[in-house]
């Protein structure tokens, strides 16, 4: 055995249809190798003898009492064995179809897998479900055993059919198998020693197999994607650092590199790369968690994607193609709405368009559906709330992964594919553009905020016509100016005959889109100054607040309705009666500032 | 990098998660070798900082030496200590060997109880006073949504089957056959009001890694596992009625490095010298269900 400090670790997915020997191929392995603790050989011997049960080498793993009573392994259980090589981790996926949530914990953390096929049973479902889910989550390098060949008399005949068909059917899904291996759990045969009855056969052991899969290196050399993790600040702590904090998925960061952030495409050079205990490094590459200091006191949070200027920029859309793997028992439907999670983002989402389930299964397809049932994959139209930066999973498979939310249950995963168009492109290029030119002054938006007591916000005043909108606004404005806020009351006529003379065309409503651009862009930069900013409009869209959300910047935006009816899809904070006292409406809009940490609450 | 290069940086993304997910956060610290790594791995995480409270069960059956570790350890780093205990058990003797229960029955009010009830914040919590250099009763009385703990999945058949984001329904209890999904480091940061999550940074990491981790570290850990020179030391420490020590002359993390690689303790697993595991097969899975860390 290998002394020296460091072993090498690699993590390995044992998946495949039920019953066709997965805990027996694992309990073998274990047994053959060594590796039980001292007498848990015996003690499942015995076990087995005082329930009148044969033993077998599967109860090894079941350490748990109700899944002896079950009989099915219930959960991605983690089983560690060593060669002379190094120590592995495997990851015991459950084949029954209930269990395919734990397969999937098992398959997605794996650096590679072994896929189990009953020599007598041949390829079924789940033989080609694992497969699929295999590709779908990236694992690369896969053996296949074709375990039980004592039942088919160890023929080679047997073993090539299997072969053949699942090999075909890898092909349809981009996978290929390293090794296909003909054995017995049961009795052993090229487990880890070779078989006497199958001469016919050369290739590795399954422990072979295993020591000749490769150990993926680092993406080093693909392009810096750091996601956020997050943005401390311990001031309370005595430490005056700014840490931007994340696991860099690919790439370097060295000190000294210009960073933009996406979506927001915000800029800043990196002042240190900080550790604790230890001198604060010059570098920090693929699958360290880091920690950042940057030369500019930007202001970026948690679920943006710092990447290096010099090189290729991920994508940036709220349009999206992806494949996904769905699991929640209600199907899911186009247009409800779901919660995207990605790096470290999280943004509303729903399906546009199915355009393709596929039964992962047996890879039988129907199109023109609306809603994709439990345990199947499809190929849809994304949309998202706040626009999302990743990589095609071709470019880069992990800033490609998401996983959806319903109900606080992680209820489907997948992969993005392809950006595509959308309505705020225009918009959104604007937005990229003026964040990356953005000249940044010595005065952080925490100081601002703090010298100021409020967060600057833009108070968005909408509904139908003559509901009182601006009456409402100039009364909330003198309410908090009169209590030492920054306050700013903006008319749109203030914005329409300056900023807009050169689209506004007298007694025409001119384009209303472009108006409102250049109305977010002109709050972006008073709310950039620390100032609370109320702005009425009539009947604002959805559509019309994505785009200006999209312009003034995420979480700095409440948009209160007047009077009527509020559209279903527009989200208001807040809704107002205007026949009830003026006073009234400004103290529920306060609250609701005092609730959201925008203006502080006196103690 | 190395493996426990790749462990560490593996834990500290987790820790990442948890405090930016979760506002009620807190870590249980057993005092025991792997929540003492899981500490360090923390101040790594954030930069020299524990930004959130460190919580104890205190069942006043600790070997004394693992208080005095653990206040000492408090002061140095500067915590944010709590520790909560079964005062009623305790004065009832609800206890083993001394009272009328036998050692399920005292751990189950000792530790599961004591933990529900000090998590929900029913119980008083005692906090240390960093300026008077003594625990009070604390005012804070939140629930805590987030629990961070040190598992590790070889210790023990049911913990090898625990997510990193593992949910906690209203009674604490924990539904192994019905766990959610962990895509890639996508966890359970989502939850209903009413439950927790536990989260389990530790995981991947096996009894020695954890040593070799120690050892490279040089995190200083309690006195208990070496041998003092009477060729005894803990290799698990609980409370003393329950906890054996096993014959080891291993004075330093290199010698038990070298005891875990070849030596008698190699195949033998590490929960041996506590009591409670034997009592019946499945015992310690039971106390899990229940809540038990
Ligand atoms: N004849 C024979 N039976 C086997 C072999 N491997 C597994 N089995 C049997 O197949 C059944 C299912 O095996 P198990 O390992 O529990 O399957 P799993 O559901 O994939 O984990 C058990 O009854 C095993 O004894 C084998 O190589 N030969």
């Amino acid at each position: 055995m290998n002394n020296t400090a460091q072993r090498e670790q690699m993590s390995i997915v044992i998946a495949g249809h039920v019953d066709h020997g997965k805990s027996t191929v694992m309990g073998r392995l274990l047994a053959d190798t060594g590796s039980l603790p001292m007498g848990k050989l015996d003690q499942v011997r015995a076990l087995c003898e005082r329930n009148s049960k044969p033993f077998e080498y599967a109860f090894l793993l079941d350490a748990l009492k109700d899944e002896m009573s079950q009989g099915i392994t219930i959960d991605a259980a983690r089983v560690f064995f060593k060669t002379a090589q190094r120590d592995y981790l495997i990851l015991d996926a459950p084949g029954h179809i209930e269990f395919l949530k734990n397969m999937i914990t098992g398959a997605s953390r794996a650096e590679a897998a072994l896929l189990v096929i009953d020599a007598e049973e041949g390829v079924r479902e789940n033989s080609r479900r694992h497969g699929y889910m295999l590709s779908l989550l990236g694992v690369r390098q896969l053996a296949v055993v074709v375990n039980k060949m004592d039942l088919v008399e160890y023929s080679e005949s047997a073993f090539n059919a299997i072969a053949e068909n699942y090999t075909a059917f890898l092909k349809e899904v981009g996978v290929e198998a390293r090794f296909i291996i003909p054995a017995s759990g049961r009795f052993g045969d090229n487990i880890a020693q070779p078989g006497g009855n199958m001469a016919w056969y050369t290739g590795p052991t399954v422990l072979e197999a295993l020591d000749r899969f490769e150990k993926e290196p680092p993406a080093l050399d693909q392009p810096l994607r750091l996601p956020v993790q997050d943005v401390y600040k311990f001031t309370k702590a005595g430490d005056k650092r700014r840490l931007v904090v994340g696991t860099v998925d690919s790439g370097i960061v060295e000190v000294g590199d210009e960073l933009v952030f996406f979506p927001s495409g915000k800029r800043s050079r990196v002042a240190s790369i900080e550790a604790f205990n230890r001198p604060s490094l010059t570098r920090a590459g693929a699958g360290e968690a880091t920690a950042l200091t940057l030369d500019e006191q930007i202001y970026v949070t948690r679920g943006e994607l710092a990447c290096r200027a010099s090189e290729p920029a991920p994508k940036v859309a709220t349009r999206v193609r992806a494949s996904l793997f769905w699991m929640g028992r209600e199907p899911l439907q186009v247009g409800r709405e779901y919660l995207l999670k990605m790096g470290g983002a999280r943004t509303p989402v729903w399906v546009e368009k199915i355009l393709r389930v596929i039964d992962a299964s047996d890879l039988s397809v129907s199109q023109e559906s609306d809603r994709v049932e439990r345990h199947a994959v499809a190929e849809c139209i994304l949309r998202t709330r706040r626009a999302v930066a990743f990589d095609p999973a071709e470019d880069n498979a992990r800033t490609s992964r998401f996983v959806i939310v319903d109900q606080y249950e992680i209820r489907g995963g997948g992969i993005l594919r392809e950006a595509l168009e959308d309505e705020y492109e225009a918009v959104r290029s604007h937005v990229l553009l003026r964040n990356m030119k953005w000249e940044t002054s010595r005065i952080s938006r925490e100081r601002r905020a703090e010298k100021y007591n409020q967060r600057p916000t833009l108070i968005l005043v909408t509904g139908e016509r003559n509901t009182g909108k601006k009456t409402f606004a100039k009364a909330l404005e003198s309410r908090l100016f009169e209590e030492g806020k920054v306050v700013y009351f903006l008319g749109i006529g203030n914005v329409l005959y300056g900023v807009d003379a050169d689209i506004k065309v007298a007694g025409q409503g001119g384009d209303r889109g472009e108006h409102l651009r250049r109305l977010a862009e002109v709050a972006h930069l008073l709310l950039d100054a620390g100032v609370l900013l109320v702005v009425t409009a009539v009947n604002l869209k959805r559509v019309e607040l994505d785009l200006i959300e999209t312009t003034v910047g995420e979480d700095r935006m409440v948009v209160v309705w007047m009077g009527g009816e509020a559209p279903s899809d527009v989200a208001c904070d807040l809704r107002l009666d205007n026949t009830h006292p003026l006073d009234d409406q400004v103290d529920k809009m306060k609250a609701v500032l005092q609730e959201k940490n925008i203006i502080f609450k006196p103690f | 990098m190395d493996q426990l290069d790749q462990l560490e940086n593996g834990s500290i993304h987790i820790l990442r998660e948890a405090y930016a997910n979760f506002k009620s956060l807190c870590m249980l610290w057993s005092i025991g070798k792997d929540s003492t790594v899981l500490l360090w791995l923390a101040r790594k995480a954030f930069l020299g900082h524990v930004p959130f409270p460190l919580v104890h069960i205190d069942t006043a059956y600790k070997i004394p030496e693992m208080i005095t570790y653990r206040d000492r350890m408090t002061a140095e780093w500067g915590l944010t200590m709590i520790y909560g205990q079964n005062e009623a058990a305790l004065r009832e003797r609800q206890t083993f060997p001394d009272g009328a229960v036998d050692r399920l029955a005292c751990c189950k009010a000792l530790k599961t109880e004591a933990l529900k009830h000090t998590l929900s914040g029913l119980w008083p919590r005692y906090r240390f006073n960093h300026s008077v250099g003594r625990y009070e009763v604390d005012s804070n009385t939140e629930p805590f949504t987030g629990v961070i703990v040190g598992v590790r999945s070889d210790e023990e058949g049911s913990r090898s089957k625990e997510r990193v984001f593992s949910p906690r329904d209203r009674d604490n209890e924990w539904d192994v056959g019905d766990q959610p999904p962990e895509f890639w480091n996508q966890y359970k940061t989502d939850f209903a009001p009413g439950t927790h999550v536990r989260i389990h940074p530790l995981l991947d990491w096996t009894e020695l890694n954890i040593w070799e981790y120690i050892e490279r570290e040089k995190i200083p850990t309690v006195s208990l596992y070496y041998d003092q020179g009477e060729g005894k030391r803990f290799r698990s420490l609980g409370c003393y009625p329950c906890t054996n020590p096993v014959e080891s002359n291993a004075t330093c993390p290199a010698d038990i490095i070298a005891e875990l690689r070849t030596g008698r303790f190699a195949n033998i697993a590490e929960r041996a010298g506590r009591a409670q595991d034997a009592e019946d097969g499945g015992g310690l899975e039971t106390l899990r269900r229940d809540g038990y860390m």
